[in-house]
């Protein structure tokens, strides 16, 4: 696996046609830690010229924002952003739509200006460039719903890139009855993901979950590290841990070709 | 004599549209109570979004059933109001249908209002149906007791009483019945008064025709004190309202200055701070809202916007889980505040501090099963946006009042520490790479 950091490409005098960002999932959570390298796996075979940030990598502040903390998010960005443009970053792709949104909508204003991707806009337009090809392999037929993150989705209105690369994969994408604009969210986002929920009757993952049950699918697919442990969480509830697979998008392209 | 109902109507008129205006200025000057905040920008994109979503209702049809008889009533109130400046003209100057002189066309039109009128009244039956048979739950959460919930009948009520005169005037007007023209929905209600004498007719036209245009300034003065101000406030609130992305909180910038002077290394902290021009700026600016001053004037218009329909609630994954947080008790309660504020105002001339504000009723609880997952907002048909109001009071609990819970006190302790929600060393990030 090829990953350069920015450090070694300046040392080499080269600048990367994109920054990974990788997000703290992305970096040290066991499960999104797959999604990271599955993503690596994809870029390596595009021979994407691409490098991340590696140790120089901090938070973006997105959950202390949601929570409220302006101050720890701005001291956040402000580092990250000197960092960059230090870096001379013009653009970045992320696995992560709490990263994917932070750096697109909140890091102008303090001085970072980058042309911001989620993974899945990315390999859609490796996808129409010709860089890449998706097939079905693996999954053909296979009954998959898509899972909107909401900072994808209703936040940056990005609904069709993931499914488009889902449709490739020559399965049968089907949507649950709350999909798009309507989505219903998997109960992490808001800072909610590093807390207990307050009191109620029910998880807001496990009624997700119970969407995506309803429309009987083999693999439910996901593009954000925090809904794939909810979502997951939620079929272990649900026990259906045998039936039904949670992964991300980038994982089923991965395995669809045996990367 | 003569001109005896002339001046009533007069004197009804002025006072009916006075008491209104004073109402609106309280509401105007209430609202500005609220921060600046700039919003005059890209006027071609928000009056389409004026057009789009109050003038043509594009978002209430997301739901079909209810959307589609929304319309109804809102194009009959409009529609039907064309009637109105004839009563106007008519009461005013001792006429009687002054259109009429437009011959066919007068039976066109007012063929046109009484379809209309028909059709309102139905639908606010199927309405009142809805709440009141159906249950459907979002006109049952918790927060809709009392007058939240009296409120939605009245209108109701007023509507089907309003409408039902309209159709009674016409129908017992015996010169406009024996035209023929323009009579559709009324020639049906005329027999129900057959046997009864020319002067017991006109005593029931007369009666009608004053009722309705009495009830109708009657409706205008209560639309201050009901969730009914939506019918005037949609049109500014779609038009102020938000153009970022939605995932797009705004960058407080009075931390950014704070921020930007901790991170740069020729600052003196011990310089003396510069003298300000001004001093409002001597007070240094409040982190978060704890009060309705603390928000903005685009927050408390939309608070009184807020038509307490629920659709926001109903989608909210935090409500829908049984958690308290309601998105539309967020708006109520703060439209109440706002009010409670009003009315110090008009008692002491200015407002004077109380022992009250936004968290009097609104409870931490509330604030923090939030997932800020946007739903309420994408779902409000006139774009209110309920997750801004949360956030800034988070903003408050976090920053004013380090009243964070524990767990994410931890998170953020770890993020200041090592640039990460968990405990993890952030010279590790790169290890995955190397990890099987």
């Amino acid at each position: 696996m090829n990953v350069p950091t920015m450090a070694e490409m300046m040392a080499q005098g080269k600048q990367p046609e994109v920054l990974f960002w990788v997000g703290c999932a992305g970096s040290f959570d066991d499960r999104a830690k797959k999604i990271t390298k599955a993503f690596v796996k994809i870029l390596n075979k595009a021979e994407v010229d691409f490098a991340v940030l590696g140790a120089e990598e901090s938070c973006t502040g997105d959950p202390a924002k949601r929570a409220g903390n302006e101050f720890l998010f701005q001291m956040q960005a402000m580092t990250n952003i000197e960092v960059m443009n230090a870096y001379e970053i013009k653009k970045i792709v992320t696995a992560c739509p709490h990263c994917f949104n932070t750096l697109k909508n909140e890091y102008p204003e303090l001085g970072g200006q980058y042309e911001v991707m989620h993974h899945t806009e990315f390999l859609k337009s490796l996808l129409d460039q010709g860089r890449i090809t998706i097939e079905g392999g693996l999954y053909k037929g296979k009954r998959i719903t898509f899972h909107d993150p909401c900072y994808l989705g209703r936040a940056n209105e990005v609904y069709e890139a993931p499914r488009e690369l889902i449709r490739k994969l020559e399965v049968e994408l089907i949507e649950m009855k709350r999909c798009k604009s309507n989505g219903l969210c998997c109960g992490a986002g808001g800072a909610q993901m590093f807390k207990e929920s307050e009191s109620g009757n029910k998880d807001i993952n496990v009624e997700r979950t119970e969407d995506a049950v309803e429309v009987k699918p083999d693999i439910i697919a996901t593009g954000c590290p925090f809904c794939n442990t909810m979502m997951t969480d939620g079929i272990k509830s649900k026990e259906k841990e045998g039936a039904i697979e949670v992964l991300d998008i980038v994982e089923l392209i991965v395995n669809a070709q045996d990367l | 004599m003569h001109y005896l109902s002339n001046i009533i109507f007069a004197i009804l008129l002025i006072a009916g549209i006075g008491f209104f205006t004073k109402n609106v200025k309280k509401i105007i000057r209430n609202i500005k109570l609220g921060r600046a905040v700039d919003r005059f920008d890209n006027s071609s994109l928000r009056l389409k979004n004026m057009i789009n979503i109050a003038l043509g209702q594009s978002k209430m049809v997301r739901r079909p059933i209810a959307g589609f008889l929304h319309i109804i009533v809102y194009v009959g109130f409009i529609i039907i109001n064309i009637e109105v400046l004839e009563i106007i003209i008519d009461g005013l100057f001792g006429t009687h249908r002054i259109f009429s002189s437009l011959g066919s066309f007068y039976g066109f039109l007012i063929g046109s209002f009484e379809i209309l009128a028909f059709l309102v009244f139905i639908s606010v039956v199927v309405f009142w149906i809805r709440r009141m048979i159906l249950r459907i739950p979002r006109f049952w959460n918790k927060e809709m007791i009392g007058f939240p919930k009296n409120d939605a009948l009245y209108i109701l009520y007023f509507e089907m009483v309003l409408m039902t005169l309209f159709l009674v005037m016409n129908a017992t007007d015996t010169h406009f019945q024996h035209i023929n023209s323009g009579n559709i929905i009324s020639q049906f209600i005329a027999p129900l008064f057959n046997g009864l004498d020319a002067d017991a007719l006109h005593l029931i036209e007369r009666g009608a025709w004053w009722i309705h245009i009495a009830g109708i300034l009657v409706f205008l003065n209560y639309l201050y004190y009901s969730k009914h101000l939506h019918i005037l406030l949609a049109f500014p609130n779609t038009y102020y309202a938000n153009l970022n992305a939605k995932g797009k909180f705004n960058n407080l910038q009075s931390v950014t200055d704070e921020v930007k002077m901790m991170l740069d290394p020729s600052v003196d902290p011990y310089a003396a701070p510069v003298e300000s021009d001004t001093a409002e700026t001597d007070v240094p600016e409040k982190f978060g809202a704890e009060d309705i001053f603390d928000l903005n004037w685009v927050q408390l218009m939309n608070a009184y916007t807020c038509t307490e329909c629920g659709r926001c609630t109903s989608v909210c994954p935090a409500n829908i889980t049984g958690k308290e947080l309601s998105p539309r008790a967020i708006m109520m309660k703060t439209r109440d505040r706002i009010e409670e504020v009003g009315k110090n105002i008009d008692k002491n001339g200015e407002f004077v501090t109380d022992e009250n504000n936004l968290f009097t009723s609104i409870t931490n609880e509330e604030l923090w099963a939030c997932t800020s997952c946007n739903a309420c907002v994408e779902e409000c048909p006139i774009n209110i946006d309920p997750l801004s109001i949360i956030i800034d009071m988070r903003r408050f609990l976090v920053m004013e009042k380090s009243a964070a819970p524990q767990e994410l006190n931890a998170m953020m302790t770890n993020i200041e520490n090592n640039g990460a929600p968990w405990q993890y060393n952030q010279l590790d990030r790169l290890n995955w790479k190397d990890e099987k």
